[in-house]
């Protein structure tokens, strides 16, 4: 799944769903229930919340039985590391004209 | 880099430089010299100093930076705040910009850090269609080149 910076963007920018995805990152496979323990909210709002990350390739699920287990899928960052990339490539051209003034510069 | 728990971006980015750590440091804060490889600007080299860079406007970017000295260590390390300006300054970026500078080999390694990217920053922008290449479509030349 591939998504646009700006759905990651979104999708990360809700504190309650950025939580979830933090908790799936950092503890592994978890379940709607398990997660809902955590999050202060009601059971339909987190499945809600866990919809819209795997829209955005922040998710996947995986059913077992009558339980579906959820995890984080970090790849799904990496729109947001190409976006930020673009302030790299800002840097480094301002890098290139630092060196070029620095080069026609007296000691 | 992406920090999971607060979800903010830092950007680094370093290089060595065959000059002396004196010499890059009046690039990085003297105004005119600044102007010349940066953007235009009113920087002063002391802490507390607030100060713009700016570009030509471009849709959704007014061209301007809001900045504000943090630290001044000559020679060594300088680093500003680095926000959005104007009717952005709300919902905009909020990052600090750092440069240290390290001597080594008979000339500097320079290291730019921008850290503070924050995902609700920039998603509350001009809805859906806000994005980085909008952003940088104002500072000139600069393309979305591939990492």
């Amino acid at each position: 799944m591939h998504s646009e910076p700006d759905a990651v963007l979104k999708t990360l920018a809700d504190p309650t769903r950025r939580a979830i995805f933090e908790r799936l990152a950092r503890g592994g496979e978890q379940t709607v229930r398990v997660l809902t323990g955590h999050s202060g909210v009601s059971q339909p709002a987190v499945s809600k919340h866990l919809a819209v990350l795997r829209l955005a390739g922040l998710v996947r699920d995986r059913r077992e039985g009558r339980q579906t287990h959820y995890s984080a899928e970090p790849q799904g960052l990496a729109p947001l590391m190409d976006w930020i990339g673009l302030y790299g490539a800002f840097w480094r051209d301002r890098f290139d004209r630092l060196e070029t003034l620095l080069n026609r510069m007296d000691q | 880099m992406t920090d999971a728990a607060t979800a903010t971006l830092t950007l680094l980015v370093e290089r060595m430089m065959p000059h002396p750590p004196e010499k890059v440091w009046r690039a990085l804060t003297q105004g005119p010299l600044l102007e010349e490889w940066l953007m235009r600007n009113d920087f002063q080299p002391e802490v507390g100093h607030r100060f713009n860079f700016r570009s030509n406007p471009v849709p959704h970017w007014n061209g301007v930076v809001d900045c504000e000295v943090l630290v001044v260590e000559p020679n060594k390390r300088l680093s500003y705040r680095w926000n959005a300006s104007g009717e952005e300054a709300a919902t905009g970026i909020k990052t600090i910009v750092t440069w240290t500078l390290t001597p080594a080999n008979g000339g500097t390694h320079v290291r730019m850090e921008q850290s503070g990217f924050r995902p609700e920053d920039t998603a509350n922008y001009q809805g859906a269609n806000y994005g980085w290449q909008k952003y940088f479509a104002g500072l000139e030349r600069v393309a979305a080149r591939p990492e």
